[in-house]
């Protein structure tokens, strides 16, 4: 995979990862022309299309549109339930997520993102290992946010 | 603020997060952004230590807002800072800000790496991953030397975490396609197949994109894989769907593994070993028996986890090709998703069966589908599918169906999305041509194409038919009927109307006979669109009428008219004005013989590669058109050429062919009605008789000499110059400029610098290494330089240059290097051109008229009308002229519209004077594009070279204006 982008029906970018390196001004003028032709297409057109030399496979969840570039020889199918298992993460995580979610926990998302796909790679398909990791450190997150409080109590 | 927030700990983050959503324009979201970057900056740069919490803090603010799209230039250091942090999450928000900000050059990347290092050897599992998350996010050169030896490592040692190996696996995946010669697998490759096996389905998820990646480029080392991989498959495939407990995705087992299973395979050819090879087929078998199984579940989730693995066995069962029965099997599994309700499924199986119908195999049975892929033509709501379904129509077309597909197609066009008509057209065009048993049909195909798309049948198109109906005498007759009762509607396309006046001035005779299509009526009907074209094609229709006169004697009185009248023989385009002239000329002097000969129908052309088949593969790059479809189309359209019928002739035609093709774009072409030079030898009629006409008529048969002087320079600089360089482009843009880019790749840049003193300069080529990869073996064929020049690094070459005479042609530069062993090549054309040698010359008006009027003899004196590509700004036009060289005199001229400049080229062996006017057309205002005139004159008469200087002045000056990127 060459890079994941989610931007809302707004054409507001949620979140963006990208694979290989890519200079700034080509990554904004890439999401601007991108999210162009996404957003212009109506709900039953398929999920593929051929956009430069990369196919686009999009998916619209509620006001998301969470879209992934990979190769010519990669598998259009299994790219949507990337797409699928990445918001299932975000749903677990989140408690059925919605886009103030990813807006305010950005961070969140993009730590959900690497746990699950790594240099454009699955890491791990399976929802419990993913999450595991991610607890994990929410569970040491917790730990530390009570600490400046304790050291202020110690004062 | 959302329902949820899971370990918030940052809640002035959320407020700033709410601030920014609340503004309601752009400029109060900057205002706001600036002031939270001011209370940042104030807070790091302030007397007290921030405690890691607020620097955790305000770096992930800053992260906010870069991903915004606003530029942060500091607080890197801060983000380092939490790297060493003990805390896991401001460790961890280090890493994302790194991830997300740093690029490799960076100053800190040896303290980003020194804290990696530290939480590699940490031995705490959460800290290694975060830090090979960090590694594989970023991906450096740099990052790749200090950490490509130590990864392997980890990735194989027996008391690694499961969730370590799958990080490091992908870690070395990153880094192996950044910098490949730095990953060594050697001594490691043995145990990293056998990741293959391990007990962890993450951990072989994990492993397997890496092991692929590796055996496309060693396939020999990894070979071991393919025994492995067709085990685990078979395990999953043959595996109840509850069995594989967390992998298994909506009751589909382990779907993302059984893919990336079968695309390994795809690396390598069929196995040798039986067992192996039956285990396998027997894998892919179960895999098509289950499509026809009913679902387990109705969610879509389901069915496209189970089709995504179907989709990859049918790819890998086409890469084999070599099991009919798979084969075709695959196609009938394909034939039903074409009716599937899925759109998805539609445009997959329409793409996938592309490929099948090349495989000799299942050819047959792809074509049993060709009504519904006919109808999905029609009918399909979404474009990209009707693409799908055109494409399959191209690929499953053959002699059989032709005219079938070729119809659809062509009904299709009339309705068919703008986006992909010019590349319909071209598939139209190809078929037509292949597979045509009658040319007749091949050309109706063609004219239709004309009628129905006109404004997509590229040039390359129309050359085509023409090509093909001047080698097939069997068919001449027929097309002129054709085009005769084409041109008969009211409004037909101008690539008609060139198609028509090509072939009618050359078999018009063929249908004079009927009263209805006498040679009057034909001329009058071409003249009839004469007024409705463009240039060129008016153009093209004088060369016809000129034809005509040697057709049909009777109607030259009735040409010659036409040419005489004032918007002929007057017209501003230079190019009418001048074929009007000579051919009223060479109407009244020539005899019938020299007629005859001189107008004499057109030779077959030489066999050749599909001038279309080549444009498409252009369009649709490389690897589009496989290499097998270009040999066939090579070998048909010979055949349909008849080429060999003169065999004698080919290679003088070869020669003339280039300049006949370039036709009705050349400015300067008067080839298209002489015949090409080794003609005129080879005829019988005496040369005397020849020279006899070319004195007699010195207009028509050799162009002025200012003129045929202008034509040898553009030729040197126009059409021969893709041969010498691949910069053409970024040459132009030096003509007024001496610095900037000359060159620009994916993998090397080249910077110029120059300085030029009377006949001498000096320049500075910079060569820019662009990849991470170093450049070996490098040379130049200016001087010695470095054979080795580092990725990322540069080099730099001083040249000096000293103009010893006039010159045309620039200099070439060539440039050789390695890249990841493979030979690069390239040959430029050093930015100096004859102006650059310009010394500036400032006189008086008195002077410069006085001196310009002086020199008024023809060898002393070029000029060249031409049109600018752009809107012409008076600014703009100075500092052009400036930076050709000269002095641009003020106030000199008394049109004040028209620039006149004066300069002296200097050159060792002499001095060449120059003056220059341009005269912007008057009705300048309304168009983008005027034509402009420039005069040179040169004060001192030095003979032959001093003309050509001239003329190249006045290319120059053409280049510069036609060149945008100048400035």
């Amino acid at each position: 995979m060459r890079f994941m982008l989610l931007f809302s029906r707004q054409g507001k970018l949620r979140l963006q990862k990208w694979y290989t390196a890519t200079a700034e001004r080509d990554k904004k003028k890439m999401v601007r022309e991108l999210m162009q032709v996404v957003l212009a297409r109506k709900p039953k057109m398929c999920s593929f299309l051929e956009w430069r030399d990369l196919k686009i496979v999009y998916k619209r969840y509620a006001s998301l549109y969470f879209c992934c570039a990979v190769e010519e020889q990669d598998n259009e199918l299994i790219t949507l339930e990337v797409i699928h298992r990445f918001v299932e993460l975000l749903d677990k995580y989140f408690g059925s997520v919605c886009e103030l979610d990813i807006i305010f926990n950005f961070e969140k998302a993009y730590f959900i993102l690497d746990e699950f796909l790594m240099g454009g790679e699955i890491q791990d398909t399976s929802k419990k290992g993913v999450l595991k990791a991610i607890e994990q450190a929410d569970l040491l997150q917790e730990v530390d946010v009570s600490s400046p409080k304790s050291f202020f109590l110690f004062k | 603020m959302p329902a949820v927030s899971k370990g918030d700990g940052m809640r002035g983050l959320a407020v700033f997060i709410s601030d920014i959503r609340n503004c309601k324009s752009k400029e109060a979201e900057i205002k706001r952004i600036n002031k939270e970057l001011a209370n940042i900056r104030s807070k790091f740069k302030g007397d007290k230590a921030l405690d890691g919490y607020s620097k955790k803090k305000y770096v992930c603010k800053l992260l906010f807002i870069f991903l915004l799209g606003h530029d942060i230039d500091f607080g890197h250091m801060e983000a380092v800072n939490l790297l060493s942090s003990n805390k896991y999450t401001e460790k961890q928000i280090g890493y994302l800000f790194i991830s997300v900000l740093v690029n490799s050059n960076s100053e800190l990347i040896r303290l980003i790496n020194n804290a990696i290092k530290n939480d590699l050897s940490s031995r705490n599992p959460t800290f290694m991953c975060l830090a090979l998350h960090c590694i594989a996010n970023v991906g450096s050169r740099e990052m790749a030397e200090a950490f490509a030896g130590e990864i392997p490592r980890i990735l194989v040692a027996g008391d690694t975490m499961d969730s370590v190996k799958q990080s490091a696996a992908l870690c070395l995946l990153r880094l192996y396609r950044t910098s490949p010669d730095l990953v060594l697998m050697g001594e490691w490759t043995s145990r990293v197949v056998h990741l293959l096996n391990d007990q962890h389905m993450g951990v072989v998820t994990a492993a397997i994109s890496l092991i692929t990646c590796l055996s496309q480029k060693n396939p020999e080392e990894f070979k071991t894989c393919v025994s492995l991989a067709v085990s685990r498959l078979s395990r999953i495939v043959s595996s109840a769907s509850t069995d594989l407990q967390d992998y298994t995705y909506y009751f589909v087992p382990a779907p993302w593994l059984s893919c990336k299973l079968l695309r390994l395979l795809q690396c390598y050819p069929p196995p040798e070993d039986g067992a192996v090879k039956g285990r396998l087929v027997e894998c892919l078998e179960t895999i098509l028996n289950k499509a026809q199984e009913p679902p387990k579940s109705k969610k879509v989730q389901h069915s496209n986890a189970k089709n995504a693995i179907l989709f990859e066995a049918i790819a890998l069962i086409i890469h084999y090709d070599s099991e009919p029965n798979l084969l075709v099997r695959a196609c009938n599994q394909l034939g039903q998703f074409l009716q599937h309700r899925e759109t998805n499924l539609r445009y997959l199986a329409l793409e996938s069966m592309c490929t099948l119908a090349s495989s000799e195999f299942s050819h047959e049975a792809v074509k049993t589908h060709i009504e519904t892929v006919i109808n999905a033509l029609k009918t399909e709501r979404d474009v990209s599918v009707r693409q799908r379904a055109a494409d399959l129509l191209y690929a499953m077309c053959d002699r059989s169906n032709a005219k079938q597909i070729v119809a659809e197609m062509l009904s299709y066009l009339e309705t068919a999305d703008y986006s992909i008509r010019e590349e319909m057209v071209l598939k139209v065009a190809i078929l037509a041509e292949k597979y045509a048993v009658d040319y007749s049909w091949y050309v109706d195909t063609i004219l239709n194409l004309i009628r129905i798309a006109g404004d997509y049948v590229s040039e390359e198109v129309w050359y085509r038919v023409i090509q093909i109906v001047i080698n097939r005498d069997d068919v001449q007759g027929y097309a002129a009927k054709t085009v005769f009762e084409a041109l008969q509607a009211p409004a037909c396309h101008e690539n008609m109307v060139k198609v028509g006046g090509y072939i009618l001035g050359e078999f018009g005779n063929l249908i004079a006979g009927d009263p209805r299509s006498s040679p009057l009526v034909q001329f009058n009907l071409l003249h009839s669109k004469f007024h409705l074209c463009s240039v060129p094609t008016r153009a093209l229709l004088l060369s016809a009428y000129i034809k005509f006169i040697n057709l049909f004697p009777e109607t030259k009185p009735t040409i010659q008219e036409v040419l005489r009248c004032d918007s002929q023989i007057r017209n501003s385009d230079v190019e009418l004005q001048q074929r009007a002239v000579e051919y009223l000329k060479l109407s009244s002097i020539a005899s019938t013989d020299v007629l005859a000969t001189v107008l004499e129908e057109m030779p077959p052309f030489p066999e050749r590669e599909s001038s279309i088949l080549a444009k498409l593969k252009k369009k649709k790059g490389p690897g589009a058109v496989s290499g097998n479809e270009l040999e066939e189309g090579k070998r048909e359209g010979g055949e349909l050429n008849g080429a060999g019928e003169r065999p004698g002739d080919s290679s003088a035609i070869g020669a003339s062919n280039a300049v006949r093709l370039h036709i009705p774009t050349h400015s300067l072409n008067y080839d298209i009605i002489y015949p090409p030079p080794p003609l005129f030898q080879s005829t019988p009629s005496p040369s005397a008789d020849l020279l006899g006409l070319r004195s007699a008529a010195p207009v028509s048969a050799a162009p002025p000499s200012a003129g045929s002087l202008l034509v040898d320079v553009f030729s040197e600089a126009g059409p021969a110059a893709p041969a010498a360089g691949a910069n053409d482009d970024g040459f132009l843009r030096f003509v007024c400029k001496n610095n900037g880019v000359l060159f620009e790749n994916q993998l090397l840049q080249i910077g110029v610098k120059s300085e030029y003193r009377q006949n001498l300069g000096r320049m500075y080529l910079f060569y820019g290494n662009k990849t991470s990869v170093q450049f070996v073996n490098f040379t130049t064929t200016l001087k010695p330089v470095d054979p080795l020049v580092e990725g990322g690094a540069q080099v730099q070459q001083v040249i000096n240059i000293e103009c010893l005479t006039v010159f045309s042609d620039a200099p070439l530069l060539n440039i050789k290097f390695r890249y990841g062993g493979a030979l690069q090549n390239l040959t430029l054309k050093l930015p100096v051109a004859i102006n650059k040698f310009f010394q500036p010359t400032e006189m008086s008006s008195h002077d410069f008229f006085q001196r310009w009027k002086q020199l008024s003899q023809p060898q002393q004196e070029a000029q060249k009308i031409f049109k600018a590509n752009h809107a012409m700004d008076t600014e703009v036009l100075k500092a052009k002229l400036l930076g050709l060289g000269t002095a641009l005199l003020e106030k000199v001229d008394p049109n004040p519209d028209n620039f006149v400049c004066a300069g002296v080229i200097q050159t060792k062996a002499q001095q060449v004077g120059c003056l220059l006017r341009l005269e912007p057309n008057a009705q300048a205002q309304v168009h983008t594009h005027f034509p402009v005139r420039a005069l040179g004159l040169e004060s001192r008469p030095l003979g032959v070279s001093s003309v050509t200087t001239l003329s190249l002045c006045v290319s120059v000056v053409h280049h510069s204006f036609i060149c945008n990127k100048c400035l």
